[in-house]
């Protein structure tokens, strides 16, 4: 989450000060990104050293301290808005690790840290669902514990391939010949 | 709590030419009153058979089923009938709606082959299609409505008159997300009026909306969570990004 560009998006609406900042990101958020005051002073300085926005030069620091955003500013926010998040590259997810690693310890049955693993994505699910069905009309806090279900609707959707994939193998073992190093590579994935 | 379904070293056994195929293997499982249980499980793991036979669809080969405390070991064929149209509601993701009978004759339907009047069991449906916001809709037929409407429909059928159990395989498999969604509250809030709901999905963001959900591989209940959490513990854990 960008606090930076959040901050920007917050003050493309018109000058703001530094608490109706905080107060709005949060509201906006649905609450899920909690953030403290110090992030937001720290953002806003930094902001105003690259020219992104302005702040009442007479106004002491604090919380009555207002800000607008530069022409400058509103032009990287637009940039920001369009530009893709760097997804090519695959994260290192611990999860992907222990299961590639759990295939080949003998005395470890794969499937078994499968199911720990799925049984605990589907319990945190269900707090999420909990708190979406509490949300009521309040579509920041929808939007936000959806993108939460989905990614972790993503897990658990790996997960099933997975012990799919590792049943079938463990029936019919496929001939030993691994990808060429480079794809390994380029995939992310180390033997 | 009281238990509405109940099942006790539940098997299931096929044969196939000279094999013996095992569909459920000593299935112990209980669904109390208000609550929703969702089983999940990949294609062939025996959930949908499970399903059927708290249903009372399919006899087990061992173990005792029961619902509302009625055992269905040594039942007549008509009294399980009777069953089923009384206390059992069934929601399946194709809808299953007579295409020729309009949303409300769809509903009333149960209640009629169970001895009703025509003009109590109409009353009775339209009631139910008003709870789910379909008040407006009762005069359509099956292929006015919109996918959405159309389970939502299946709902009312299925929790109309004095239903105890409500049993529903893939309910949201021919919806789109948002329509997803709205048919599981529709479930929960039956759930929450007093009915036990078994839901089996492979679905992990339909299985979270229950109250617990178990895991079943090859014929075996092999996992579940605990008792559905708060969210709370979300809100106070989550730290800035």
């Amino acid at each position: 989450m960008s606090i930076r560009h959040a901050l920007l998006a917050l003050l493309s609406e018109g000058p703001k000060y530094g608490l109706q900042l905080r107060e709005e990101f949060e509201a906006r958020t649905g609450e899920v990104w909690p953030l403290n005051v110090g992030q937001v002073y720290q953002t806003l300085q930094r902001l105003e050293r690259d020219g992104l926005v302005e702040s009442d030069d007479d106004a002491e620091p604090g919380p009555q301290k207002g800000f607008r955003i530069t022409t400058t500013g509103a032009g990287e926010l637009t940039g920001w808005l369009h530009t893709p998040p760097d997804l090519a590259s695959p994260p290192r997810d611990e999860l992907v690790i222990k299961i590639l690693v759990a295939v080949h310890l003998p005395d470890v049955d794969v499937h078994d840290v499968v199911q720990t693993h799925r049984r605990y994505v589907v319990e945190l699910m269900q707090q999420w669902t909990r708190l979406k069905e509490e949300a009521g009309n309040d579509l920041a806090l929808t939007l936000a514990v959806d993108a939460e279900l989905f990614r972790l609707d993503s897990v658990v959707r790996w997960l099933d391939t997975a012990d799919g994939r590792l049943k079938r193998a463990a029936l019919a073992p496929p001939p030993s010949s691994p990808a060429t190093p480079q794809i390994r590579r380029r995939s992310g994935v180390r033997r | 709590m009281t238990s509405v379904l109940e099942l006790r070293q539940v098997s299931k056994t096929y044969r196939d030419g000279a094999d013996e195929v095992h569909a459920l293997r000593e299935v112990d499982l209980s669904v109390e009153a208000g609550k929703m249980v969702a089983v999940m499980g990949p294609s062939g793991s025996g959930k949908s058979t499970l399903l059927t036979i708290a249903g009372a669809l399919e006899t087990p080969t061992a173990g005792e089923v029961s619902v509302a405390g009625l055992a269905f070991a040594g039942m007549s064929r008509e009294d399980r009938s009777r069953l089923r149209r009384r206390a059992i509601g069934y929601v399946f993701q194709d809808f299953n709606l007579l295409p020729g009978l309009t949303a409300a004759e769809n509903v009333a339907l149960p209640l009629e082959l169970d001895g009703r009047s025509r003009r109590k069991a109409g009353a009775a449906a339209l009631d139910a299609l008003r709870q789910l916001d379909l008040g407006d809709r009762a005069d359509r037929f099956p292929d006015q409505l919109s996918g959405g409407e159309r389970q939502r429909v299946a709902i009312a059928r299925a929790v109309v008159g004095d239903r105890r159990l409500l049993l529903a395989d893939e309910p949201t498999g021919a919806l789109d997300s948002t329509n997803g969604e709205a048919v599981m509250r529709l479930l929960l809030d039956s759930c929450r009026r007093g009915l036990a709901a078994m839901v089996v999905t492979h679905d992990a963001q339909l299985a979270s909306w229950a109250d617990r959900v178990v895991f079943i591989r090859d014929g075996r209940i092999v996992d579940g969570t605990a008792a559905r959490p708060g969210p709370d513990s979300l809100l106070t854990e989550q730290p800035a990004r």
